[in-house]
């Protein structure tokens, strides 16, 4: 994994200026703009269809906008043509909702997919697997089919896939929808993990506000190996990227718009009445 | 989709591990169903036509015939509905699963270009394994064949095998050869295509996998007429 920047960064690692897209002539995300910064984590709040799993498929270069302009790190997205998205595609992780694992590959072998893609050696395809595996704590179900392992263990492997290959950026699609309680909470400590062992920069979709409070209350302390309450004084550091704590933001999606951005406290603090359905 | 899978064979990166397993699954995989069906049509135009001739006399002309109907037409007309029937509805379906599943989207999200990967390396197969099967099966097609003239017509295996190679010409081969690889290229990219476009999640897969197999099977049947009639014609001007 890319260590954390030592020269501090300002300026944004995504950026969605007035971003439309839909299907069937009705706009689904009507005008989004919204920036996320080194280091951050935003979560993507908003009821089913309001666009949160579009915006990650948009950043990934997945869809393209029908207006707007789309850059992450430093590339015009919206702009690429579908030759040039491949090798963008490979510096952004993608955990998808399901975990989309190819089912007709062991989990060693979905792990090592894009190493292999990228066309790195045996050895190192091996070590990072291992990794990848140890890190999501599922190193010895690198023979299994994606059929024999369980909904969250699914999840796990799709993380380790995903930071396997080392990317900048992670971009999580509801990765504990449909999940127990106690799943979840494993899934977002790893999440925790991934940006506080890699100082890596994540959007993150969900219907759950506890995950993103998750995020923004808790830090992973690579010392003690264990997942700690965040200081007051951390929190109030703002995310600029180099040393600085990581950042959690909140976006709310209302109608395919941003309908609230800040960080938790206003949002917890928040009197609105359709903040307060996410809250209660 | 169809120029694109073959352009993509210019350059790279080119799948060669997924090549040769989509040649194993078209072509290996396919062999039990062509090879039966191809002795048991053999022997049935020889029950047909030998019952026929018998009343001229002329049963010793079975092996001109059914080596004719055979290599220009059943043979690879045949292979092509039953790979079409085998090959176009398994692509659509493990194609369309990929896409409700999200995995043709992961593949695109890794960076891989899904017409390189999945598109390609099956047209390619189904180009390369048809004729090989249409070969496979006009042999085994023949050989029903004779088994089924020396039973029931009485007809010497030799002499059987003797009119049956002499009947046929260079052009005939070639049109027998030709249809296939057309054949292959349809097949494989109608299966492509119906599995990439799924719509609708699982109902959309079984859809898609009927329609496969179902326009797969006419355009076959239709592209058949054109080629018949363009063989026809270089066989005149050329052979």
């Amino acid at each position: 994994m890319t260590p954390p920047s030592q020269e501090p960064q300002t300026s944004a690692v995504v950026t969605f200026e007035n971003v439309r897209i839909g299907f069937d002539e009705e706009d689904v995300l009507r005008g989004v703009s919204l920036e996320v910064m080194p280091r951050e984590t935003l979560v993507l709040l908003g009821e089913t269809g309001t666009g949160k799993t579009l915006t990650l498929k948009l950043a990934a270069g997945l869809l393209r906008p029908t207006q707007g302009k789309i850059e992450v790190l430093g590339q015009e997205v919206s702009a690429m043509s579908e030759r040039e998205l491949l090798p963008y595609r490979r510096q952004v992780g993608f955990v998808f909702q399901e975990g989309a694992l190819f089912d007709s590959l062991s989990v060693g072998e979905n792990v090592a997919y894009q190493l292999r893609e990228d066309r790195l050696g045996e050895e190192e395809i091996e070590q990072r697997v291992q990794e990848a595996l140890h890190f999501v704590e599922l190193e010895h179900t690198g023979d299994m089919l994606p059929s024999e392992l369980s909904g969250g263990m699914r999840r796990r492997v799709s993380i380790a896939r995903a930071l396997a290959a080392r990317p900048p950026i992670v971009l999580y699609d509801s990765p504990t929808a449909g999940l127990d309680p106690v799943t979840a909470q494993t899934i977002i400590t790893l999440i925790l993990r991934l940006r506080d062992v890699f100082g890596v920069t994540a959007m993150l979709a969900t219907h759950r506000l506890q995950d993103g409070f998750a995020l923004a209350n808790f830090r992973f302390d690579p010392e003690s190996k264990r997942v700690v309450r965040v200081t007051e004084k951390e929190s109030s550091v703002p995310a600029t990227g180099g040393d600085a704590e990581p950042a959690t933001r909140f976006v709310v999606y209302r109608e395919g718009r941003v309908y609230f951005e800040g960080g938790p406290e206003e949002l917890a603090e928040s009197k609105d009445a359709y903040l307060q359905r996410f809250l209660v | 989709m169809a120029g694109r899978s073959l352009a993509n064979l210019a350059s790279g990166p080119r799948y060669f591990q997924d090549i040769l397993d989509q040649m194993d699954d078209i072509g290996v995989g396919s062999l039990p169903i062509v090879l039966m069906a191809g002795f048991f049509i053999g022997a049935v135009m020889v029950l047909q036509t030998g019952s026929q001739f018998t009343r001229f006399g002329q049963t010793a002309l079975t092996g001109d015939v059914v080596a004719l109907a055979l290599v220009r037409e059943l043979g690879p007309t045949l292979t092509g509905i039953l790979v079409a029937g085998r090959c176009s509805s398994g692509i659509a379906s493990e194609l369309g699963s990929m896409v409700v599943t999200e995995q043709v989207d992961a593949m695109r999200a890794m960076g891989t270009d899904p017409s390189r990967k999945l598109v390609t390396p099956r047209v390619l197969a189904g180009v390369l394994m048809l004729p090989l099967l249409t070969a496979l099966n006009d042999f085994i097609g023949l050989l029903g064949g004779c088994v089924a003239s020396v039973f029931t017509l009485r007809l010497n295996a030799v002499e059987f095998w003797t009119r049956a190679i002499n009947a046929l010409d260079f052009a005939d081969v070639m049109q027998g050869m030709m249809k296939p690889l057309v054949y292959g290229f349809i097949l494989a990219t109608v299966g492509c295509y119906k599995g990439l476009t799924v719509r609708g999640g699982t109902q959309g897969v079984g859809r898609a996998t009927t329609q496969a197999v179902v326009v797969a099977s006419v355009m076959i049947i239709a592209a058949d007429l054109f080629l018949t009639r363009l063989s026809l014609y270089l066989g005149d001007k050329i052979f």
